[in-house]
């Protein structure tokens, strides 16, 4: 049978606010299955010419699939948003690049012809289901030294990743972290985040943890605006005795959830959906697993070696900070200056925070609102690193392009 | 401390035990850059099997949270403030059980009054209020939204209601003043009258925004962020809300009338709390609230120092918690599995026996009968009965193809009972029968089996006697018709041991009736006193009182039918023969009526004939009628049918038929349907004095179901 291969856009995505992991946080009495839920919903409030009944697929990501992040994610939480029960579901599982892979994973199938129309996310949320929660490493591992034992505690790979570029130095980093905050609190002030966030309603008993009773997040909770290096300078590095990676330089805990709407451009068209991005290619890649942040650069190379691009066609960057190490070294891989303006406009998850498996579709919400900004942009990529030494890179084309003016 | 708050304190002092319910105070950021906004959870800190309620000390608490956001709303600190409920529940309304301690009229009055001084308080503050209705919403529940500027209600609520008169009280916390005001008064009467007697029947979500209660609503999904994000439309002007005008005119006084014609149809003036609640319905048309709530706490206060309420309190507890925890049913673990029923028998009632058990064990259901035509019969009937949920959605085509496959019918008892684990009998009212057909049973059914009757009459313990195995013998007695009516009263024979009770319980309980236990003692407790009821307006129609006057006598009592229209509705047949074997058992008390046996005898159906719409004596069953010269007054008549039924409880209760008064009073309330203000019937006894006169003694302790003294 004669195929044709398909375009791929990226319609919409939407996402929670993200709060932070623990007794105290926002989401810490609410099911991490609510949160994707709530985003699938507000998805498909937002985009009415998407017949729920035309929907392929719902895949979820979550890393740690038990309990309220089990069960089958994708097809519980569609059932849960009142999607028909004629749409089906799954779980995805890439750790960090979940929602990610549930994006590239069903766009292969549209291209393919499979699907038209699909919901991809993630969720994570760390408070009720902390990293590491449940699980059992083969002895091997360590036995047979296929990995270093640093390679299961991501905090340490990124040490390590400052071990391999010595020019990349705690104050780099501290410097990186400081503008990440600055710009993503820029962001909220231009009202650019807002726009794509559900709000949630949370309920609190525990009075240790602030007003008790039902409340409304519309923000993400691990925001810290105002951030100056000498506050920075004086955080512990609990990965290492004078290390370099502390909580400031790096991610933290966090609880949220995203979803997309992913479609072959026909379809949108047809169906009067927006076509936000358009995907050029991806590529995933391996590398040690104990210098796990160094993933994005063969990721990266991999993709845009497929799509036929160079590092100088990308106009937008969206790079998930992990950590700030494995930013740095991917800008410095490409020769890129540490406070570059293609990079990461918005902030990054230094300030917003990173959910695991939910992150990935952040990045491309934030790329596609880029993307309509700046129509002189042609090409955008979102890239994240991966747990046990992998990397995500999807390529992205601007529909809005213009030619350059 | 305010005055509110004092009487509250005061009020708290009388019900230490309360279940306390917080009002929490939370601030957040609404949407849309609308402002900052107040929400107060109401959650009594339990899960939603314990609803949130409101008592004193939770009116207390609310009053605080009013403090706090008052002066926040003063201050211009916040835009709004709303208030909503823990998961699954709004709130349910006040606490019954602090109720039922109050002993004075002015504790009484200062619930009423507590309520609406902090109620109102909503409606007073300097920014609009909002009522989210997120879950199960009640009496009190209903009402502090009713005093927002705007409600919203979820999809999902199962169950929203003013259930107050249904027990005995009105909607006293602004219901009757507020509701009518806001949605009409038609529409008013319908969910604060109609709805509480027909069964105390609960609105759905839709049905509450559809009447007006609700502004908006929202799925259950995003229930409070959806009416988060409407509040700050509605704040930044960008939703206007608007509201039909209500009809003052001569709407709303037909509305009033056609409740009253309500109340009447259903109790028959003889519970004063739908007649209160449409009074003050009736002078809400004016729209002064104030005058309203006055009323609201007048009206509040009688009643709860009037025995019906407190009677009707008895009632729904009875109905609630005795009647799922039969007194005297042996331990539950005891019950044998029951996977296989059989019904000998398929008539009518063993047909409907066979669909009961069908629908709620969904295990296989064999009929027999004597021949093929009766069997084929039986097993139609379950069919078509099947088909008639499906066709009106109660069930889907696999559950009536499963249910269709369940139901079998035989000639051939060892056939069909040889793995049964539960036969029943619904055969022909004569002892020589069933104990034949108990023979046949026990011949092929395994030894294990449950051999149940479902005789209204005779004795279980001598149908079992003849019997190798008397010990699985059970009496299973349903009440017509069988799908509707609660009670089965299960009746332990002489020699019934407690595994096949238990597991007579637990089937009861799968199929959903209301079980009690019962001594096999003649007629068990519904008939008999019905019975001796029955005959008592008999005995003095037979002496010589009009027929309209011993009809009349009773209506005081606000009985779901005349005694006469009851009996028509029983078949004078069978009257007649329920009365014959009570004569027989105790001559002095129960006559047979030559009358209603002449009544019999002429064929006739019932005394009376409905050609003008309304029931008249038969003229052929008036001539038929030998009456002596004694007349008495209705007051005569009364006092004689209540004192025959106060003597026949006590014995029965010096018997030992059940264990105590309340299971006589459950019995008759589900299986009778006599009403939630008689309590059944020996609250009334206790508080007309009968019970004292007629046995030296109350039936019930004072506080039981009555005024504590």
């Amino acid at each position: 049978m004669p195929r044709t291969v398909r375009d791929v856009v990226f319609v919409d995505g939407v996402r929670t606010p993200f709060g932070k992991a623990g007794p105290k946080g926002i989401y810490h009495e609410t099911r991490a299955d609510d949160l994707v839920v709530k985003a699938i919903r507000e998805l498909l409030r937002r985009n009415p010419g998407l017949d729920p009944k035309k929907i392929d697929e719902v895949a979820v990501a979550a890393t740690t699939q038990i309990g309220d992040q089990g069960l089958t994610l994708g097809r519980t939480a569609g059932i849960l948003a009142g999607l028909p029960t004629s749409v089906p579901g799954y779980s995805i599982d890439r750790m960090c690049a979940g929602a990610l892979t549930a994006v590239t994973t069903t766009a292969g199938s549209i291209a393919f012809g499979a699907y038209d129309a699909v919901i991809a996310g993630g969720v994570e949320h760390m408070g009720r289901h902390p990293m590491g929660e449940g699980v059992d490493p083969n002895p091997r591992f360590v036995s047979e030294k296929l990995v270093d034992e640093s390679a299961l505690f991501m905090g340490m790979t990124a040490e390590n990743l400052h071990d391999r570029y010595p020019q990349i130095t705690k104050l780099r980093a501290d410097e990186y972290a400081v503008r990440s905050q600055e710009k993503a609190a820029k962001a909220y002030a231009d009202g650019k985040i807002q726009q794509d966030l559900v709000p949630i309603s949370v309920r609190r008993t525990n009075p240790d943890a602030g007003e008790t009773g039902w409340g409304l997040v519309t923000a993400d909770e691990p925001m810290r605006p105002g951030t100056t290096l000498e506050n920075l300078a004086g955080l512990k590095t609990p990965f290492r005795v004078h290390g370099r990676v502390t909580a400031g330089n790096a991610a933290g805990l966090n609880d949220g959830a995203t979803a997309s709407i992913i479609a072959s451009e026909d379809f949108a068209r047809e169906n009067g959906l927006p076509v936000r991005m358009r995907l050029v290619s991806y590529a995933f890649a391996g590398v040690e697993p104990e210098v796990m942040g160094y993933g994005p650069i063969p990721a990266t190379e991999k993709a845009l070696a497929k799509a036929g691009l160079g590092i100088g066609d990308i106009g937008l960057f969206e790079i998930n900070e992990a950590f700030a190490v494995q930013v740095l070294a991917f800008l410095d891989h490409y020769g890129i200056a540490d406070d570059d303006e293609r990079v990461n406009q918005y902030g990054g998850a230094i300030a917003f925070g990173h959910p695991l498996a939910s992150s990935g579709v952040r990045l491309m919400t934030q790329l596609a609102r880029q993307f309509e900004e700046q129509p002189n942009v042609r090409y955008g990529l979102t890239t994240m690193c991966v747990g046990f030494g992998m990397g995500a890179t999807v390529v992205w084309e601007n529909p809005h392009f213009e030619g350059d003016k | 401390m305010s005055t509110t708050a004092e009487l509250l304190k005061g009020a708290a002092e009388l019900f230490p035990d309360e279940v306390v319910t917080s009002a929490h105070v939370r601030h957040l950021d609404l949407p849309s850059g609308a402002g900052r906004f107040a929400l107060i959870t109401l959650d009594n800190g339990l899960d939603h099997t314990k609803p949130t309620t409101f008592g004193p000390a939770s009116l207390a608490n609310l009053n605080a949270a009013i403090d706090q956001v008052e002066k926040e709303a003063a201050a211009g600190e916040i835009v709004g403030v709303g208030v909503t409920g823990k998961p699954f529940i709004f709130a349910v309304g006040a606490d019954l059980k602090g109720v039922e301690l109050l002993k004075k009229h002015e504790h009484a009055l200062a619930i009423g009054k507590g309520g609406h001084e902090v109620f109102k308080r909503l409606a007073g503050l300097a920014v609009p209020t909002f009522a989210y209705y997120n879950g199960a919403a009640m009496g009190g529940g209903v009402e502090v939204g009713l005093h927002c500027s705007y409600r919203t209600v979820s999809k999902a609520i199962p169950a929203f209601s003013l259930p107050e008169v249904f027990l005995g009280l009105v909607p006293g916390w602004g219901g009757c003043t507020l509701l009518p005001n806001l949605i009409g008064a038609e529409k008013a009467v319908s969910v604060i009258i109609e709805n509480s007697l027909n069964q105390n029947k609960q609105l759905k979500g839709r049905q509450v925004f559809d009447l007006g209660i609700a502004d908006a609503l929202f799925e259950g999904a995003d229930f409070l962020e959806q009416s988060l994000i409407w509040t700050a439309n509605v704040l930044k002007g960008d939703i206007e809300v608007e509201r039909p005008v209500i009809d003052r005119g001569e709407a709303w006084d037909q509305a009033v009338a056609k409740g009253r014609f309500i109340a009447d149809g259903k109790v028959h003036g003889a519970a004063p709390a739908a007649y209160r609640a449409l009074d003050i319905i009736a002078a809400a048309k004016n729209g002064d609230l104030q005058q309203g709530y006055d009323a609201e706490d007048q009206a509040l206060a009688d009643l709860i120092m009037g025995g019906e309420l407190r009677a009707g309190i008895y009632a729904f507890n009875l109905v609630q918690k005795r009647g799922k925890r039969p007194a005297g049913a042996p331990d539950k673990s005891l019950a044998r599995p029951v996977t296989k029923v059989g019904v000998v028998g398929a008539g009518l009632m063993a047909s409907q026996l066979a669909l009961l058990f069908l629908r709620r064990l969904e295990v296989p259901v064999v009929l027999t009968d004597i021949d093929q035509e009766r069997v084929d019969k039986g097993v139609g009937y379950v069919h078509s009965e099947i088909d008639k949920l499906l066709g009106k959605g109660r069930i889907g085509q696999d559950k009536a193809n499963r249910l269709k496959a369940l139901v079998t019918g035989v000639l051939d008892k060892a056939e069909g009972f040889s793995d049964a684990d539960f036969v029943i009998e619904a055969v022909f009212e004569e002892i020589g029968v069933k104990q034949q057909v108990f023979a046949e049973v026990e011949a092929v059914a395994p030894a294990h089996a449950i051999l149940a009757t479902n005789t209204s009459s005779l004795s279980v313990t001598e149908m079992a006697s003849k019997l190798k195995n008397p010990e699985r013998v059970v009496g299973f007695h349903f009440f017509n018709p069988v799908a509707i009516l609660p009670l089965l009263e299960i009746v332990r024979g002489e020699q019934t041991d407690d595994a096949s009770l238990a597991t007579a319980f637990a089937v009861a309980k799968k199929l959903k009736k209301t079980a009690v236990l019962v001594k096999d003692a003649p007629a068990f407790v519904v008939n008999r006193i019905l019975t001796r009821f029955m005959g008592e307006i008999q005995n003095v129609i037979d002496e010589g009182t009009p027929v309209e006057v011993a009809e009349k006598a009773v209506e005081p009592l606000g009985l779901p039918m005349s005694p006469l229209v009851l009996l028509e509705l029983v078949g004078p047949a069978i009257g007649l023969h329920v009365s014959e074997t009570l004569n027989r058992a105790f001559p002095n008390r129960f006559k047979v009526s030559p009358n209603l046996a002449a009544v019999v005898k002429a064929g006739k159906r019932g005394f009376y004939v409905y050609d003008s719409g309304k029931p008249e004596l038969d003229p052929e069953v008036a001539a038929l009628l030998r009456q002596g010269d004694v007349v008495l007054t209705e007051e005569q008549v009364r006092a004689r049918v209540l004192d025959a039924v106060a003597q026949e409880i006590g014995l029965m209760l010096d018997e030992g038929v059940v264990a105590e008064a309340q299971d006589i009073d459950l019995c008759l309330i589900t299986g009778a349907g006599w009403p939630f203000h008689l309590g059944g019937i020996t609250p009334y006894l206790d508080r007309e004095g009968v019970s004292e006169r007629v046995n030296g003694k109350r039936f019930l302790a004072p506080g039981v179901a009555s005024v504590p003294a």
